[in-house]
């Protein structure tokens, strides 16, 4: 019985990460009905940015808190430029103009930095473990990933629903016509979105970097991995979209446990479980 | 809108309402090109007798694609479903076929019928997952449908596993008719070989080319252009959505299953990443569609010419190749959404392949009779 | 103050206004009857910026505004109250009155506490989720909600749209009271008698076009029947 606690353990530290990857993608959809392709990518690419600061020199923490902002203007300026121009009743132009971002940004990343595999340094932290008793230890950058992902919930909620930006947001999500009668620009509150989608992209990529070996190539995994967290947990509920991310992040663990190559099918077959038994998630809004 | 004028009996005298029409489809520019059709498709089986084994492979490449892209034509420009998870069937056709002819000795032109079978049967508790989700969320689903067949079949040893596996000359060279296309060219195994292929890929695409134009212009057709206005409305109007998407869906699955049989046996090498690959049977296809034109039939036909041309030119770059089709899809959605036949075609609205029903009405002399 | 001039509008390629004229002087109430599918609610949504229209098919205080966009038109004092209510179903009675002020410009008289001091009832449900409500207390909602940006001019999408006639009277009260603030008024109507009993213009749309223009008193009742079902 002991033998899972510890997979069950490091699969709700995986669903923190998860949820971070699905965090942003949920705020998008749930706004803007938009499914970023690049999304996956995007959060590859905030680590190759944090890379390429600290291997200049500069202090991790210090090139999270550039590239965070970063990512938000570039989020601004994807939305602006290319997104808002696409955006109609046809669902067609913004998922193709996503998919050949993701090519894009994939093969630039190769092109820029090669296939290699790297490694975010965060010093120590890297396998600092916190000790709870029966002879069983937590990774302490897990731990922050987990405690990071709530965090970036509880800020994002207190956004939504105590501020009047917040309501614009909503309001634009009800009814975007309507919306537009109250004096909401919902170009700007799309520009926004998107910034803050890929701002919380730049933390999951940090978390995913200091944890894991990452290469150009395994952005469309998180896409998969965020997509399958956000329809577990059911649309439009963040905290629902951070449950989704335990289930795969379990699912995958306990999956590993029993053999080590069923890991990755392991969280798809849950998510094709939960979307057989209930598709409109575990926790989702009343309001669709 | 003009408001009729009805006499004070209230007998409609205006001419345009008269009660009998006739549906028409065919236009000028289609019966010119269903004349060129025909002496245009025996050329192109005749070509072996004249033409080089690498222009036969070269064909090959353009015949399977273009049958993918009208497939997923149909399933997204038509239907309404963007699936980004064909290659799902690729894939699957591909592992069948290479069951049919390895475990089971099969020969392989039956597998590939086989094959797509298979692929088929398989559409149809996919489609029950998949139809769970909407809009783009549908379309990720295909994918995580396509990602679970590739990690289900790397598990099969008998397959190869991760690595995958070869067909040995002898399995393939158990092809039907392979000793006749043999002396009838004068030519040696592996050459027989292609040449059998590029036919069999011809009739892929002549077929593929004939199975979509017959079900456009069928009542499941109509059915697809109602759904794809207002589907709600459609429904209601007598038309079984479910259905109607379901059969397409599983139609095209088993005709890309079919494609990805005998795209592997040319190959006659098979791994999950390259039977399962996004890029190749997704990402290259839908470019094909939306370069040419999504919707339409002539669409993918000027898209794969485009495609191939690119390919040739420019697949020497490698990764910046791959942004430079990324950037086009980007520049396309944003600035020429119809595509290059959609540009051309728009301000005459000429159709070769004539999928839209008109009416016509009837002479006032002949609606009087 | 607010004028159209040969304003059209089209829902793809569906022409739903052939080129209507209008005016509307300040203090004004104008209302605008006819039947179904007449063009109403598209004049209504035409000139709020909901709809694409020629840039100078629509003028406030002598100026273009046609190629405005929505969000822009609000913040120039010009409301609607949409056909139907379209209250945001995630945000509260009270949420919904606070978003009304987002793009608020101007200052003017109308602030929550005054909001509620029209609709007593709202302050009892101000925390209820706006879809709890009965249809009466919704349309207050939404008056209340296009009221917040203080416009100058309201533009009322058939306020009495499924509505009990006993709620339909304290709507109109609420009306009358709105105009005692000076607000100007266009009100889309399918209720004949409160329409014309509150308006001092009234236009009458037939299938995109107006049929009929004048004021109520002036206009029998057999000249409006005529004009509203274009016989």
């Amino acid at each position: 019985m002991l033998g899972w606690i510890d997979p069950l353990l490091q699969g709700v530290l995986l669903g923190g990460l998860y949820s971070l990857y699905a965090t942003g993608l949920s705020v998008i959809f749930g706004i803007m009905r938009l499914v970023n392709l690049a999304h996956g990518d995007l959060i590859v690419l905030s680590a190759f940015l944090i890379l390429a600061a600290s291997a200049a020199g500069v202090p991790i923490v210090l090139a999270c808190a550039v590239v965070v902002p970063l990512m938000f203007a570039v989020g601004y300026a994807l939305q602006t430029v290319l997104l808002n121009r696409a955006l109609g009743r046809n669902i067609l132009p913004p998922l193709l103009i996503t998919f050949g971002l993701s090519i894009i940004v994939q093969n630039g990343l190769l092109e820029t930095f090669s296939a290699d595999t790297r490694r975010l340094n965060v010093g120590t932290l890297e396998s600092a473990s916190l000790p709870l008793g029966s002879g069983i230890a937590v990774g302490l950058m897990p731990l922050i990933c987990l405690v990071s992902a709530v965090a970036v919930i509880v800020l994002l909620n207190s956004v939504f629903y105590r501020t009047a930006l917040g309501r614009a947001f909503r309001a634009t999500s009800d009814d975007v016509e309507i919306a537009q009668l109250m004096g909401i620009n919902n170009k700007s509150i799309y520009a926004l979105t998107m910034g803050i989608a890929l701002a919380v992209c730049a933390i999951a990529g940090f978390f995913l970097g200091a944890r894991a070996n990452f290469d150009p190539s395994i952005g469309p995994a998180r896409l998969l991995y965020a997509f399958e967290a956000v329809i577990i947990g059911g649309l439009g509920s963040l905290w629902g979209t951070l449950a989704g991310g335990i289930v795969v992040g379990v699912a995958q663990t306990i999956g590993a446990h029993i053999n080590p190559e069923w890991q990755i099918l392991s969280g798809h077959v849950a998510f094709l479980i939960v979307l057989v038994i209930r598709p409109r998630g575990l926790f989702p809004r009343a309001v669709d | 809108m003009r408001v009729s004028r009805l006499n004070p009996v209230g007998v409609d005298e205006d001419p345009r309402h008269s009660s009998r029409f006739s549906v028409a489809t065919a236009t000028r520019a289609s019966t010119v090109t269903a004349l060129l059709a025909v002496p245009l498709i025996l050329l192109l089986f005749a070509l072996p007798a004249f033409a080089s084994r690498a222009l036969l492979q070269e064909l090959f490449y353009v015949f399977t694609m273009l049958a993918l892209a009208q497939l997923w034509n149909l399933l997204a420009g038509c239907a309404g479903l963007i699936s980004v998870g064909q290659q799902a069937f690729v894939g699957i056709g591909a592992y069948a076929l290479f069951a049919f002819t390895l475990m089971a000795g099969l020969e392989p032109v039956l597998s590939i019928v086989l094959a797509g079978i298979v692929a088929g049967l398989i559409a149809v508790p996919a489609a029950l997952i998949v139809f769970r989700l909407r809009g783009a969320y549908f379309a990720i689903g295909t994918w995580v449908v396509a990602e679970v067949c590739r990690l289900v079949l790397a598990q099969f040893k008998q397959l190869g596993g991760g690595t995958g596996t070869s067909l040995p000359p002898d399995i393939v060279d158990s092809i039907v008719s392979l000793d006749f296309v043999r002396h009838l060219f004068q030519v040696r195994s592996p050459a027989a070989r292609d040449i059998l292929a590029y036919w069999l890929a011809l009739v892929l695409a002549v077929g593929t080319l004939v199975l979509v134009y017959k079900l456009l212009r069928s009542r499941y057709g109509l059915a697809l252009s109602a759904i794809g206005d207002a589907e709600a409305a459609a429904e209601s109007a007598g038309v079984d959505v479910f259905r109607t998407k379901l059969l397409i869906y599983i139609a095209t699955a088993t005709v890309t299953g079919m494609a990805g049989a005998l795209i592997f046996l040319q190959k006659a090498r098979i791994s999950p990443d390259a039977a399962f690959s996004l890029i190749d049977w997704t990402a290259y296809v839908i470019f094909i569609v939306v370069i040419g034109g999504i919707g339409t039939m002539e669409g993918p036909i000027i898209g794969v010419v485009i495609f191939y041309l690119l390919q040739y030119y420019l697949a020497a770059l490698g990764s910046w190749y791959l942004i430079l089709l990324g950037a086009l899809a980007i520049l396309l959605m944003l600035f020429a959404p119809t595509g290059v036949w959609g540009v051309i075609s728009g301000p005459f609205d000429i159709s070769l392949f004539p999928v839209r029903r008109r009416l016509m009405p009837l002479s006032l002399k002949e609606s009087r009779e | 103050m607010l004028e159209t001039r040969e304003l059209t509008a089209f829902y793809g390629d569906f022409q739903a206004l052939y080129g209507i004229t209008f005016a509307l002087n300040e203090g004004e109430t104008v209302a605008i009857i006819g039947a179904n599918g007449a063009g109403k609610s598209t004049f209504l949504k035409a000139i709020a910026g909901l709809l694409p229209r020629p840039a100078s098919a629509v003028r406030l205080d002598g100026r273009d505004i046609g190629a405005l966009p929505a969000f822009e038109i609000v913040k120039l004092g010009v409301a609607l109250v949409p056909e139907g209510r379209r209250l945001f179903p995630s945000l509260s009675v009270e949420e919904n009155l606070l978003v009304g002020a987002y793009g608020q410009h101007l200052d003017g008289p109308w602030t929550l506490a005054a909001i509620y001091r029209l609709f007593p009832v709202l302050r009892e449900r101000r925390h209820a989720p706006s879809t709890a409500l009965s249809g009466g207390q919704q349309q207050m909602v939404a008056i209340g909600r296009s009221l917040m940006s203080n416009p100058r001019i309201l533009l009322c999408d058939e306020l009495s749209l499924g509505l009990a006639p006993i709620v339909i009277r304290d709507i109109y009260a609420a009306l009358a009271d709105i105009k005692t603030r000076g607000t100007s008024v266009v009100l889309v109507e399918q209720d004949l008698v409160h329409a014309m009993s509150v308006a001092d213009q009234a236009y009458c749309f037939q299938e995109g076009r107006v049929s009929l223009s004048g004021r109520p008193q002036d206009l029998t009742r057999d000249a409006i029947h005529a004009a509203y079902f274009g016989l």
